[in-house]
C-alpha cells in the first residue's frame, strides 16, 4: 500500500509505525465496533419483514415508521440470534434492559433509537483469532437499524442536493453491535479480527455477514501510544469502512495522521471521523460544539428482558463447532498449526477435508488441495469418499500433482469419479522406460544446458535449470510426467 | 325525540340488544344533542356523524339477522383525540398532527366497536394531554357544561364535558397524572384510571409511557364497570399490557363495603384541599363507614413527593415521544432550507407553549451530568411511593383522598404553571404506582360545583375499587 502521508513506515509486523525523524516507535491500538444484522424473518420490533433492498418503503409498518400511538414487540427470535452470538463469544449472557438513545435525525422515524445501554444481553466474552491470539469483547448487544437517506440532485451528497428522501425498509431491522476491547494492534490484526467474527456470526447462523450489502458494518477506534506506554491514547472513531480493504487503509492512514500530529506538538481530538476511501483519508465528521448528548434512559414501551436460564442453556446446548475449535480439529488431523488452516474453515471446507482424512486420505495432499484447489463454487458438495479416492491415486503415483489438480476440478463440475475421468483423459502413470526415452530426447536437444545443468553448484541455479527442464519433459509428454520423478530422474543423472 | 339521551350505557345496550329501540335511533338522537349542544361547550373537535349512523346501522343489521352485536349495543361513545381512529383525523389538539389520518385503530377502539359501541367522535384535551384544565388545546378550550365560565379539568376534559352534558353516556379518556379522574370530578361524572397494564396502549398516542392508561368516563358506576370489562385484556401489541384474565366488573358491583377496611390518607387530605372539598370527602368517609366499612387513617408519606417526581418523569418520557413530531414523515411541515432547519420551524409552529416547556424540562432532565439528580432520583421517589402504598395495603383495602383540590375553576385562573400543576397532587400517586383509581361525584362544593371523591386499590384491586364507589355513588343520591 502506498503511504500517502510523511515518511513513517509500517513496522515489520504492522502494529506499530517508526517514526524517520525521531525514531520513535508508536503502537497503533485499535477497538472495534461491528454492527451485524440479524438473519431474522420479521423487524425487532414488529412483524414487518426483514429483506435487504427491494422498492423503497415497502417493509414497514406502523412500527416501523414511529408512528403515534404504535409500540414496539420484541422479537424473540432476535433475542436467541443475539444469545447465540454472545454465547459463541463466551459471553455472559445477562437479565438486560433496552434503552432509547436519542437523537433527531431524519432516517430515525421516532428521533430516538431503541438500544441497550448500561444493561446489556452479553458481556465479557472473547474472539480467538486464527493466529492464537485472544481478543476481548466487552459487550454484545440487541438494537434497531435505521432508514436510509438519499439525496436526489448534485452529487448525491447532502450538500447541493436538490432533496432529500428517506426510505424506511431498513429501518428496525435488528442489529447486533459487538463492542471489542482495545486489544488490536494495526490493520491486519483488525482485519483478521472481522474476518474471524464474521466467520462465528455465519456458523451460528445469526447473520449473513454480508459488508458488501451492508449487513456487517465495522467502526474502528484508532489510537496511537509510545510502545511500551500502558496509558491508552486519545481515540478517533472512524465510520464509513465498508470493506475489509477499507478498514485496512483507514486504520493505517489514520494511526499515521495521529503520530504526525502527536509529533508535530499537537494533540489529537476525540471525534468520530468518516474514512474517504476514494481520496484514502478520514475526514472529520461532528465537530465538538455538536458533539451530542442522547440522554440514554430506560425504554417504557418495553419490559426488562431476563432470559430464562433454560433458554440460555438450551441456545448453548445448540451451538455448532466454532471457527476456533474446527480449525484445531483439523489442524490436528492434519500435523499442522491452526493458522495454516484458517482459509479451510473460513470456506467451511473443514468437515470435507476431515472426512477425506478419515477415509485414509494424505492429510498435507488434502490440506493442500483444499487451500488451493477447492476455492470453487460446488466444493462445498464434493463427495468426501470421492475426494478420498483422488488423494489415494496421487499418493499412490497413478496421478502426477498437475493431473490431479485437473481431475479434482472435474470432479467439482462433473461429480464424476476421478479414476473415471483419469481414464477419460489418458492420465496413467508412465513407466520409468518412457520418462527415460523422454529425457534422453530433451537433453539431445539441450545439450549446453544440460552441461550447464551438471557443472552448476549453486543451488539456486540447479533449481532454475531443474524448472526448465521439467518444462521441457511436461511439455514433450502433455503433462503426463511426475514433476517429482523428473526431477529425481535428473539428478540422478548428473551424478551419475 | 331524546327519550335515549341521558340514559346509562347498560340500560341503552340492554334496549337495542332486545330490539326495544335501534341503535340508529339512539344514535341520531344523541347526534341531535350534540348538534345543538356542543357549539359554546366545545368538547368535540370532530364528530364523526356519518361514520356513526354506519356503525349503527351495522349494530341494527346484526340484531335483524339474529346476532348479537355485543354488551355495548348501540351505545354512543366519544373517544379522546389522542386515541388513533383508522382514517378519521387524530390531533391530540396539536397543530403538529394537522392533516394526519392513522392507518389503523387503537386496541380499545377495536374492542368498543367490536362490543357494539358507536364512536361518534373525538374530543378535545390539552394538547398531547399535557394540562389540567384543557385550555392547552390548539383547537379552543372545552367548558365546563356545569358552568360554562369554569374550565371542565383537564387533560380529557372534552371527554369529561361530553358525558357530563349528555352528549354520549360514556367516553374514553387517558390518565397520566390525573386527567381523567381531575376533569370527572370537575364536571361531576365518574372516571376510572385502570391498573397500569390493564388496558392497551397501543394507539394512544404516548404522552408518558409509563404513566399513560386509557379508562371510561361515565355518568354511573355501572357503566363505569361495564366499559372496563370491554376494554381491559393483555394486547400482545402492548409489551407493558398484563396477561392475566379480566374478571366480571359488574357482577361485583354490589358486593357493598361491609367489613372493608378503608384508609383516609392523612397527607392529601390535609394542607392544600379546600375546606368545602374535604367536607365532602369527610362525607363520604362517614358515608362508607355507616355502610360497615371500617375507616382509619393512614399515612403514605412518599405521595408528598409525588409531583416533584412526576414533573420529572413525565416531562423525560414526553421530550423523548414527542421528538418524532419533526415534519418528516407525517402532520405539519414548515419547510425551511435545511433538514435541521425543517424540524426546528415544524415544531416551533407546530407545539403549543406548555408542550415546548414539557420538552424543555424533560430534556433538560436526562442530559448528562443530570440525569442522577432528575431523572434518576425520581425513579427511585417513584419506587419509594410504590413502597409506601404497599405498606398502607397491608392495613387497609381501599385508600381515599380528594381527587382534586378545587372544585372547577375559572378560565385564565391559574396562569401560572405550577398552581396548575398543583392540581394533579392527589392524583398523581397512583399513576406514578401503577394502581387503579377512581373519582366519584359525592355533592357539591360551596360554589354549587361538583365535588370529586378519589378512591384508591392496589394493582388489579378494580373488582373492590368499582363495589366501593358504587356504595359512595348510592349515598351521594347521584345514582338513579
Amino acid at each position: 500500500m502506498t503511504d500517502e502521508r510523511s515518511g513513517e513506515s509500517v513496522e515489520g509486523d504492522g502494529t506499530t509505525l517508526r517514526s524517520p525523524t525521531t525514531g520513535d516507535v508508536w503502537e497503533i491500538v485499535v477497538g472495534l465496533e461491528v454492527h451485524a444484522e440479524l438473519a431474522t424473518a420479521t423487524k425487532l420490533f414488529s412483524a414487518a419483514p426483514n429483506v435487504f433492498g427491494g422498492e423503497p418503503n415497502r417493509n414497514i409498518d406502523p412500527v416501523s415508521l414511529g408512528l403515534p400511538g404504535s409500540l414496539p414487540v420484541l422479537n424473540h427470535r432476535a433475542v436467541e440470534l443475539a444469545m447465540r452470538v454472545g454465547l459463541a463469544l463466551g459471553c455472559e449472557v445477562r437479565p438486560c434492559v433496552f434503552a432509547r438513545k436519542n437523537y433527531f435525525y431524519p432516517d430515525m422515524p421516532k428521533d430516538f433509537q431503541i438500544s441497550q445501554f448500561d444493561l446489556p444481553l452479553n458481556v465479557d466474552g472473547q474472539l480467538e483469532l486464527p493466529s492464537g491470539q485472544i481478543a476481548g469483547i466487552e459487550r454484545a448487544h440487541l438494537e434497531e437499524d435505521t432508514g436510509k437517506n438519499m439525496h436526489v440532485g448534485g452529487d448525491g451528497r447532502i450538500h447541493g442536493a436538490e432533496a432529500s428522501l428517506v426510505d424506511y425498509n431498513r429501518a428496525g431491522v435488528p442489529l447486533i453491535e459487538i463492542v471489542g476491547r482495545p486489544d488490536l494492534r494495526g490493520a491486519e490484526q483488525a482485519r483478521q479480527y472481522v474476518a474471524e467474527l464474521r466467520s462465528v456470526l455465519v456458523a451460528v447462523g445469526a447473520s449473513d455477514g454480508k459488508m458488501e450489502e451492508g449487513s456487517l458494518r465495522v467502526d474502528a477506534n484508532v489510537s496511537v501510544r509510545p510502545l511500551g506506554d500502558p496509558e491508552l491514547g486519545t481515540r478517533c472513531e472512524i465510520k464509513n469502512v465498508n470493506s475489509l480493504r477499507s478498514l485496512g487503509r483507514a486504520i493505517d492512514y489514520e494511526a499515521r495522521r495521529q503520530v504526525d500530529l502527536l509529533e508535530a506538538g499537537e494533540r489529537v481530538a476525540q471525534e468520530t471521523r468518516h474514512w474517504d476511501d476514494a481520496n484514502g483519508r478520514t475526514r472529520s465528521g461532528r465537530s465538538k460544539e455538536q458533539a451530542e448528548d442522547y440522554r440514554y434512559f430506560p425504554e417504557p414501551d418495553l419490559v426488562p428482558l431476563d432470559p430464562d436460564p433454560a433458554w440460555v442453556e438450551a441456545v448453548r446446548a445448540a451451538l455448532p463447532p466454532l471457527p476456533a475449535e474446527r480449525r484445531r480439529r483439523l489442524a490436528d488431523a492434519g500435523g499442522v498449526a491452526p493458522a495454516a488452516v484458517a482459509l479451510h474453515v473460513e470456506r467451511g471446507l473443514d468437515a470435507l477435508a476431515l472426512a477425506a482424512m478419515a477415509a485414509g486420505a494424505d492429510p498435507a495432499r488434502v490440506l493442500n488441495h483444499v487451500e488451493h484447489n477447492l476455492a470453487v463454487d460446488g466444493a462445498h458438495d464434493l463427495d468426501a469418499g470421492a475426494f478420498a479416492e483422488l488423494v489415494a491415486m496421487e499418493t499412490g503415483g497413478e496421478l502426477t500433482a498437475t493431473q490431479a489438480k485437473q481431475v479434482l476440478a472435474d470432479m467439482v463440475t462433473s461429480g464424476r469419479s476421478a479414476r473415471d475421468i483419469a481414464s477419460e483423459r489418458g492420465f496413467e502413470a508412465m513407466d520409468t522406460s518412457e520418462l527415460d526415452s523422454a529425457l534422453d530426447a530433451v537433453i539431445a536437444e539441450f545439450a549446453d544446458d544440460w552441461a550447464a545443468f551438471c557443472a552448476a553448484d549453486d543451488p539456486g541455479k540447479r533449481k532454475k535449470l531443474t524448472g526448465f527442464f521439467t518444462g521441457k519433459v511436461m511439455a514433450a509428454t502433455q503433462g503426463r510426467a511426475d514433476g517429482r520423478a523428473v526431477g529425481e530422474a535428473l539428478t540422478r543423472r548428473a551424478a551419475g | 325525540m331524546t327519550d335515549w339521551v341521558g340514559r346509562s350505557a347498560a340500560d341503552i345496550a340492554a334496549a337495542v340488544r332486545s330490539g326495544e329501540v335501534t341503535a340508529r335511533s339512539v344514535v341520531d338522537e344523541h347526534l341531535a344533542v350534540i348538534d345543538a349542544g356542543d357549539g359554546p361547550i366545545n368538547a368535540f373537535n370532530l364528530v364523526t356523524a356519518d361514520a356513526a349512523r354506519q356503525s349503527a346501522d351495522a349494530v341494527d343489521a346484526t340484531i335483524a339477522a339474529g346476532g348479537d352485536p355485543g354488551p355495548l349495543a348501540g351505545v354512543p361513545v366519544a373517544l379522546k383525540d389522542n386515541l388513533c381512529t383508522r382514517g378519521i383525523p387524530t390531533t391530540c389538539s396539536s397543530r403538529i398532527l394537522e392533516g394526519w389520518r392513522p392507518p389503523y385503530d387503537a386496541t380499545v377502539v377495536q374492542l368498543l366497536a367490536s362490543a357494539g359501541a358507536v364512536s361518534v367522535g373525538k374530543t378535545n384535551l390539552d394538547e398531547f394531554a399535557m394540562g389540567s384544565s384543557t385550555e392547552n388545546s390548539a383547537f379552543g378550550p372545552t367548558r365546563n357544561p356545569r358552568d360554562p365560565s369554569r374550565v371542565p379539568g383537564g387533560s380529557s376534559g372534552g371527554s369529561a364535558a361530553a358525558v357530563a352534558a349528555g352528549f354520549t353516556p360514556v367516553a374514553l379518556g387517558s390518565d397520566t397524572g390525573g386527567s381523567i379522574r381531575q376533569p370527572a370530578a370537575l364536571c361531576g361524572v365518574v372516571g376510572l384510571k385502570p391498573t397500569y397494564g390493564l388496558v392497551s396502549r397501543y394507539g394512544l398516542v404516548a404522552f408518558a409511557s409509563s404513566l399513560d392508561q386509557i379508562g371510561p368516563f361515565s355518568a354511573t358506576v355501572a357503566d363505569a364497570a361495564l366499559m372496563l370489562g370491554v376494554i381491559a385484556g393483555h394486547d400482545p401489541a402492548d409489551s407493558t399490557s398484563i396477561p392475566e384474565p379480566v374478571p366480571s366488573y359488574t357482577e361485583s358491583l354490589s358486593a357493598g363495603v361491609a367489613g372493608l377496611r378503608v384508609g383516609v390518607v392523612r397527607e392529601l387530605t390535609g394542607e392544600g384541599i379546600a375546606p368545602d372539598v374535604a367536607a365532602r370527602v369527610n362525607a363520604a368517609v362517614a358515608a362508607l363507614s355507616a355502610a360497615g366499612a371500617e375507616v382509619t387513617e393512614v399515612s403514605v408519606p412518599a405521595v408528598t413527593y409525588g409531583l416533584s417526581a412526576y414533573y420529572l418523569i413525565a416531562p423525560a418520557e414526553a421530550s423523548s415521544n414527542l421528538a418524532r413530531y419533526d415534519g418528516v414523515r407525517f402532520g405539519l411541515r414548515v419547510d425551511a432550507p435545511t433538514t435541521d432547519a425543517m424540524m426546528t420551524a415544524t415544531r416551533t409552529a407546530g407545539f403549543g407553549a406548555e408542550v415546548k416547556r414539557r420538552i424543555m424540562l424533560g430534556t433538560y432532565a436526562l442530559s448528562t451530568g443530570y440525569y442522577d439528580a432528575y431523572y434518576g432520583k425520581a425513579q427511585r421517589v417513584r419506587t419509594l411511593i410504590a413502597r409506601d402504598f404497599a405498606a398502607a395495603y397491608d392495613t387497609v383495602d381501599v385508600l381515599v383522598s380528594p381527587t382534586s383540590p378545587t372544585t372547577a375553576f375559572a378560565f385564565g385562573a391559574k396562569a401560572d404553571p405550577l398552581s396548575m400543576y398543583l392540581n394533579d397532587v392527589c392524583t398523581i400517586p397512583s399513576n406514578l404506582a401503577g394502581h387503579p383509581a377512581i373519582s366519584v361525584p359525592f355533592g357539591t362544593g360551596d360554589d354549587a360545583m361538583p365535588v370529586g371523591v378519589q378512591l384508591m386499590a392496589p394493582a388489579l384491586a378494580e373488582t373492590t375499587l368499582l363495589s366501593a364507589a358504587a356504595v359512595l355513588e348510592a349515598a351521594s343520591g347521584v345514582a338513579s
